[in-house]
């Protein structure tokens, strides 16, 4: 019987920094894999993290992690060529196909842009595929913006909107303001029909599909992706549940009539 | 049917399935008790009855058995690793209705709630169930209020009674004793003196509701509940490295609490549920709601054990009594 929490070994082909503390780790990953799942990541004497998958590439998958902890402290002392390991992946993730010939809008709130980078990589490459496609992403400020080189890739072809909280920074030119001040701003070409994607940190979720429901959006074409701990990934240890769901098996990605319900 | 075998007799099957069976029973640990001169009743291997306690309620249940407390799931180097070795021996498991139905509730999380563990699994396999009965109900039990005081899930069951035993076997497997025959079923208790009703909807005001403040500031959040609980079942991963080779080490499963700090603490800072009251609440409504969601009925099964081990003196059958009261005022 095969062991689902026996890890396999994943070579690091590429390390993307963005920041001080936020990497993307290119590993090596053959098999089905939708953006907004994740893989327990690990290391062997120092544990696993639950990290999302925020790039999908032909045998490669891309992991942008952050350093907050042990775990992921280590990882960042690797090289490319070193050696992660992988299980997974778990949860849900995003059905691209649901957001087809639709008018979608991401909003994303800092490393919450990882889950859902993956949809709109595809739509920014694809964009025939959808009416109108805009992201909004948020970070604490500009040297805290991830995947640079992505926005100005993106900006070629959806509508981008890019904004810190606040900036100490002289050079930066950017919107400052959180992205609950850009929500009303943006053009919606149909309120009933158009799906609104939010990532992001618990605060920042509540506040932002609040400001979508007041432009109009309907409940049940509000997606939002939620991150808890999770140790096994697999619907056991019992650390991301709220009420009688299971972040780790129903999750992440949610829709927004089910989420409202959640009381953690 | 029951066998009628003396005392000597009942010790010598016990040592003919010692062949197959490594043998789980509450076992009394004399001075491991909370409060001076008392003692701990857990789960410990026997090899004849008289090292098992049965007239009390273990402290204990059968689960750290079935999920011992620290499970390594495998052995690692630098480079590979390894699953631990599992006994070939089949294990019976001595034990009461409560627990029984506690153990189902196990299977539903490690079995059926996404894949199969498989940890979980080869062992479950492998363990038979011994009903011990129960005459009378202990303190703080109200298996009665939630339909787990009767079983037919084992597979055999005792009545020690003067220098006899009575052994009912269930299943062949468990073997035959070759004595007199007698017609016997096993007893259960019909009724508790701790009754508990729960209401039929929690609604999600109520999981709102200042009600759950009170426990704030009553919980100091030990976690004791859940770890004598027979149906929590949640855990945490842990590595170790050894300390005579740091290349060399385990990744471990150790039993973890949603009542206890650190529970749903991310990398990051963000965290969940920080006051007790919070916590309590979520406990509770697992017990006697949103499990029974999922699978169709109550998680909790009444043994107790979480209203005899609280410090605090923190009742849960109180507090589902108390929303009980609180919902029908509405």
């Amino acid at each position: 019987m095969s062991n689902t929490y026996l890890p396999f070994k994943s070579r690091i082909i590429k390390i993307i920094p963005h920041t001080a503390i936020d990497y993307t780790f290119l590993m090596e990953y053959k098999g089905d894999v939708k953006p907004g799942q994740f893989f327990e990541v690990s290391i062997p004497k120092f544990g696993e993290a639950p990290i999302s998958v925020s790039e999908i590439g032909e045998g490669y998958v891309g992991l942008t992690i952050r350093r907050v902890g042990l775990v992921t402290n280590t990882i960042h002392e690797l090289q490319e060529g070193g050696v992660l390991f992988l299980r997974g992946p778990y949860g849900n993730g995003f059905n691209i196909d649901l957001f087809k010939s639709k008018e979608v809008i991401v909003a994303a709130g800092g490393t919450g842009l990882a889950p859902v980078k993956g949809v709109v990589d595809y739509f920014a490459d694809n964009v025939h595929e959808v009416t109108v496609f805009s992201l909004i992403a948020g970070f604490k400020s500009p040297k805290d913006i991830l995947y640079k080189a992505d926005f100005e890739k993106w900006q070629r072809t959806i509508n981008v909107i890019v904004t810190v909280d606040g900036s100490d920074d002289e050079t930066y030119t950017g919107n400052t303001g959180l992205i609950t001040n850009y929500i009303q701003d943006i053009s919606i070409e149909n309120q009933s029909m158009a799906n609104v994607i939010v990532v992001g940190p618990p605060v920042m979720i509540r506040f932002t599909v609040a400001e979508f429901l007041k432009r109009g959006i309907r409940e049940e074409n509000i997606w939002v992706s939620y991150e808890r701990k999770m140790c096994c990934g697999v619907g056991k240890c019992g650390h991301c549940k709220i009420d009688d769901t299971y972040i780790c098996l129903e999750g992440p990605v949610f829709n927004y009539v089910k989420a409202k319900s959640f009381i953690d | 049917m029951a066998y009628k075998v003396t005392g000597i007799r009942f010790n010598q099957y016990l040592k003919e399935l010692e062949k197959e069976y490594l043998i789980f029973a509450p076992v009394a640990l004399l001075g491991k008790g909370a409060f001076t001169n008392t003692d701990s009743v857990r789960y410990q291997k026997i090899t004849k009855l008289e090292e098992v306690e049965l007239t009390i309620k273990a402290n204990f249940s059968a689960k750290e058995i079935l999920l011992p407390i620290t499970e390594t799931l495998f052995y690692f180097n630098e480079d590979n690793w390894t699953e631990p070795k599992v006994h070939d021996k089949k294990i019976l498991l001595f034990l009461r209705s409560c627990d029984i139905h506690g153990i189902k509730r196990l299977d539903d999380i490690y079995l059926r709630n996404g894949c199969e563990d498989p940890y979980y699994k080869v062992f479950r396999k492998k363990v038979r169930f011994c009903l011990i009965e129960c005459y009378e109900s202990f303190a703080n039990c109200f298996c009665a209020s939630m339909g787990t005081n009767i079983t037919d899930e084992y597979d055999m069951f005792i009545r020690p009674e003067g220098d006899y035993v009575y052994v009912g076997i269930n299943n062949k497997e468990m073997g035959r004793l070759d004595e007199k025959v007698v017609d016997l079923s096993p007893r259960f208790v019909m009724q508790n003196k701790t009754k508990v009703s729960i209401p039929k909807e929690l609604s999600k005001g109520l999981a709102q509701s200042v009600f759950w403040e009170e426990y704030s500031s009553r919980c100091i959040g030990c976690g004791r509940c859940s770890f004598v609980c027979p149906t929590c079942s949640c855990f945490s991963m842990q590595d170790i490295f050894y300390k005579e080779n740091k290349n060399m080490g385990e990744r471990r499963r150790v039993w973890s609490s949603c009542m206890v700090d650190g529970f749903t603490d991310m990398a990051g800072g963000h965290s969940f549920r920080k006051k007790q009251g919070d916590r309590m609440r979520f406990r509770v409504m697992h017990k006697f709601h949103d499990y029974k969601k999922r699978f169709g009925y109550h998680m909790c099964v009444g043994c107790g054990r979480c209203d005899d081990a609280c410090p605090e003196y923190i009742s849960i059958a109180h507090c589902a009594n108390r929303l009980k009261s609180i919902v029908e005022e509405k």
